[in-house]
């Protein structure tokens, strides 16, 4: 398929010239095309924030909602029609701060969805704000002294909650964030791929030669099968690992859990209630026997 | 005697009172379930601690020749289970009042001179038994022998209600029914009561649900396909309901992990053509609140049943009160559109829930059903639910290449598709937008979308439910309620007997029926019944009918108003 499908044309975007948003957009459309995804079958959910404009870059159905609640309605969007591929993609703040509660039960119930963050360590819409992955000491108008909270570790979370699929990506190399995303898309169940974007207007630590030099790939016998290791990948601080974390392809998903498709695939849309077992569970009503 | 005409009158009311666990559910739900079996006429509410165990809990049972339907303060029988269970119901007790049970365990309580106490030996003919757990459907025989029914019947129902037990428990349980209902006829001497009930023969065919099962059977039948919630007293018995036969109706049910997260999955699931309703209470509904206008800014459909229960914070978690409209009607930033149902009966509950799904889908608006915990948790014998009566009306639009999710029209309806039907793309944004779903600052359109999305409410004006006015069309004073209450304040004008009066029961109470003035201006003199302190029904009439409401009849203690305290307080006012 070509990218193109998903061309907005020339559209006004809201991102600053640099922005690493850029570079996921254009990775996103590529892997999307790639894996022969078309629009009308494609939901986009975001929630709140500079990342949360992406849907409205890319030719595709989306669910723009509100701040930090991407994912519940993307969860319910593909438990309602599970034959869509459906993307819930924010950024950090959106995703692991106001969103933080739906991160961790999102990944415990397994939706078949992919949630893609744009992480560049600050609040970019706010102007400048801590964020969730800020590091210690990171100076803002509000942490005036610097952030003295730990840093939320996104990847160590997802792995501790057996995640199915766990991936870290750094925008600067666009062709292995694409693969990256590709295999993310395919992973049937929930997947997370976190990915490095520099903020060029509100960071100016964690910059695209900072994460250039902090950041380098899990080597290519790492195994992403085994949970303790991938934990222990996660935990690294000093210089950041890129690639696949953590794989677990044994989980069923959250839609496949409800227990309604397995003998009428229909999505919802496509359904009646069924007349005559009603008529029967109302006189079956606080009947004995 | 008095207490044999108001039997005549209003049947007969037996009230359980014992701590959490002990049984009282047992007794109530086989004894209800007999009586119904057998064509009487039954009618239960519960008012219970929020503990799991222990305090004081009772139940009220209603049986009667005609149909009964509301809470009443008298009670002619009493079973006390535990010491304490009398003096928690000391303002209910009469001298009339038979209360039956075991000295030993109700403690000096009994000794008074005053009490008309007849010592039932259950637990010693349980004992006998061999075990004393049969000593609730002791209890149980000897009620349903005081209310003369037929013994045959009695041990009939005992088999199927424990007919999944081992068969010595059934024929124990039997045993004990039998045993129990013997004692009936001392009872009846020493207490020097006589109960004439006769069975009703349109019974037998009418069903017995509860608010929660006829606003879950509903929701069913309004074609509701995705029920997510956190759980909240009293809303969860609605929430439990749809998840015990959700699976084999093709139902999602999802406890969320919270109310955020069930309300925007609610949505998320409606966008993508589900027909979805959240469950949940006050304290839950408050959190939800964001995202009732995201429903507002995205236009999407959302079924809200909300039972409300004495607030603010965590309040008196079991018991009633009708103090949220305030919070239904303005929940949600920003100005948009909403719909609010508030049934009074399990038949309203049942064709109003369904209802507030079509209407949802319709108007691409939150409609809530606003119950309460009298409401949920109690039951009486109706008519079966006519699914036939409802009709699952589906609003969505197949989409085209061009398709333009909020296109502006005269009613401000655009026509709703959903992801993956047609070949159109459907984008919804909680950011004001344009016609395509896409984030706008051109400050000329945010004025028109406004306008557009506030049309609906004057579409959905149209559409407004008739408030119920009884028992005659012409009167001299109007009683107006609203919600639950609306079988006890109808039976508390029949307990008056006044013919000037009438009773106007608003079943939708936004948007207000346009008529509403009307109504209250034919009147001499109007009076409100409401369960709050600040009669947010009677401010809602004023605002948007004009009429201010002299008279006010208000309970906020947490528990229903009974039928005595009703009529009461309209004697004062109308005499």
């Amino acid at each position: 398929m070509d990218t193109n499908v998903f061309d907005m044309g020339e559209i006004d975007i809201a991102w600053c010239p640099g922005c690493g948003d850029y570079g996921i957009l254009n990775v996103l459309k590529k892997a999307l095309a790639e894996l022969d995804i078309a629009p009308e079958k494609l939901v986009m959910v975001s929630g709140i924030g500079q990342a949360a404009k992406i849907p409205h870059y890319l030719k595709t159905n989306f669910f723009n909602g509100l701040h930090g609640r991407a994912l519940p309605p993307a969860t319910a969007i593909k438990a309602a029609n599970p034959s869509m591929t459906v993307i819930a993609e924010s950024g950090d703040g959106d995703m692991y701060g106001e969103g933080g509660n739906h991160f961790i039960h999102t990944i415990r119930r397994n939706p078949g969805i992919t949630n893609i963050v744009h992480n560049n360590m600050v609040y970019g819409l706010t102007k400048g704000q801590a964020s969730p992955t800020s590091q210690l000491g990171f100076k803002t108008p509000v942490q005036v002294a610097g952030v003295t909270l730990e840093p939320f570790n996104p990847l160590a979370v997802a792995i501790a909650l057996d995640a199915g699929f766990v991936a870290r990506a750094f925008i600067g190399d666009a062709d292995k964030t694409k693969e990256i995303l590709k295999k993310a898309i395919t992973h049937k169940g929930y997947a997370l791929v976190d990915i490095f974007q520099p903020c060029v207007t509100f960071n100016k630590v964690n910059t695209w030669q900072w994460f250039k030099e902090h950041t380098y790939y899990l080597e290519d016998s790492y195994d992403p099968h085994d949970r303790s290791a991938a934990f222990k990948r996660a935990l690294e601080t000093e210089k950041l690992p890129l690639g696949i974390f953590y794989i677990n392809p044994n989980k069923s998903a959250f839609e496949d859990n409800v227990g309604i498709y397995q003998q009428d695939n229909r999505p919802l849309f496509e359904r009646e209630p069924d007349v005559n077992r009603l008529r029967m569970l109302i006189r079956k009503i606080r009947a004995a026997g | 005697m008095v207490r044999e005409k108001h039997i005549k009158a209003q049947g007969i009311s037996i009230v359980l009172c014992g701590q959490a666990g002990m049984g009282i559910q047992t007794v109530e739900g086989i004894l209800t379930g007999m009586l119904k079996l057998a064509g009487y006429n039954v009618f239960a509410t519960k008012e219970y601690m929020s503990r799991v165990r222990g305090g004081n809990n009772s139940t009220e049972i209603r049986v009667s020749s005609k149909p009964v339907s509301a809470y009443i303060d008298r009670i002619d029988i009493l079973v006390p289970l535990n010491k304490g269970a009398i003096s928690h119901l000391r303002d209910r007790i009469s001298a009339d009042t038979v209360i039956i049970g075991e000295a030993e365990l109700l403690g000096d309580e009994v000794s008074g001179d005053k009490l008309k106490f007849v010592e039932t030996p259950f637990t010693k003919i349980a004992n006998d038994l061999g075990n004393k757990i049969y000593s609730n459907v002791v209890a149980t025989g000897t009620l349903a022998g005081l209310l003369g029914m037929k013994l045959d019947e009695v041990c009939e129902y005992i088999k199927r209600a424990f007919s999944t037990k081992a068969a010595d428990m059934i024929s124990n349980n039997v045993k004990a029914a039998e045993a129990g209902f013997r004692l009936a006829a001392d009872v009846s001497t020493k207490a020097d009561i006589k109960i004439s009930i006769s069975p009703d023969a349109g019974v037998k065919d009418q069903i017995i649900p509860s608010g929660a099962d006829a606003i879950a059977i509903g929701a069913m039948a309004g074609g509701c396909n995705f029920v997510s919630a956190y759980p909240m007293t009293p809303s969860t018995s609605v929430l439990s309901f749809m998840a015990k036969h959700g699976r084999d109706s093709g139902i999602i049910v999802e406890q969320a992990e919270d109310e955020i997260s069930a309300i925007n999955m609610a949505i998320g699931a409606w966008y993508c053509g589900a027909r979805a309703m959240v469950t949940t209470s006050g304290g839950g509904f408050a959190l939800m609140v964001e995202g009732v206008s995201l429903a507002g800014m995205l236009e999407s459909p959302v079924v809200i049943s909300l039972g409300q229960r004495p607030a603010p914070a965590t309040g008196l978690p079991t018991r009633t009160e009708q103090a949220d409209i305030e919070l239904a009607l303005y929940a949600g930033h920003g100005e948009f559109p909403r719909i609010i149902f508030a049934p009074g009966t399990l038949e309203q509950a049942f064709y109003l829930t369904a209802r507030a799904f079509n209407l949802a889908d319709k108007f691409q608006m939150p409609v809530f059903v606003l119950s309460d915990q009298y409401l949920v948790d109690s039951y009486y014998n109706t008519a079966a639910f006519d699914v036939s009566k409802v009709k699952v009306e589906k609003y969505v639009v197949k989409t085209a290449t061009d398709y333009k999710r909020y296109e502006i029209t005269p009613d401000g309806i655009s026509p709703r598709g959903i992801p993956g039907f047609g070949k159109g793309l459907v984008c919804v944004d909680s950011d004001e937008h344009d016609a395509e779903g896409h984030i706008t600052e051109d400050l000329g359109l945010r004025t028109r979308m406004v306008d557009k999305r506030l049309r609906k409410l004057e579409s959905a004006k149209a559409e407004v439910i008739e408030p119920q006015l009884y028992p005659n069309c012409k009167y001299k004073n109007l009683v107006v309620c609203w919600g639950s209450t609306y079988p006890v304040v109808k039976e508390a004008i029949e307990l008056l007997g006044k013919s000037d009066t009438s009773l106007l029961h608003y079943s939708q109470i936004y948007p207000l029926h346009p008529q509403t003035a009307d109504y209250l201006s034919k009147a001499k003199r109007v009076v409100i019944v409401e369960g709050n302190a600040t009669a947010q029904f009677a401010k809602l009439i004023k605002l948007h009918a004009g009429f201010d409401i002299e008279h006010k009849i208000l309970k906020y203690s947490g528990l229903q108003f009974s039928v005595e305290e009703v009529a009461v307080a309209l004697k004062k006012i109308l005499k």
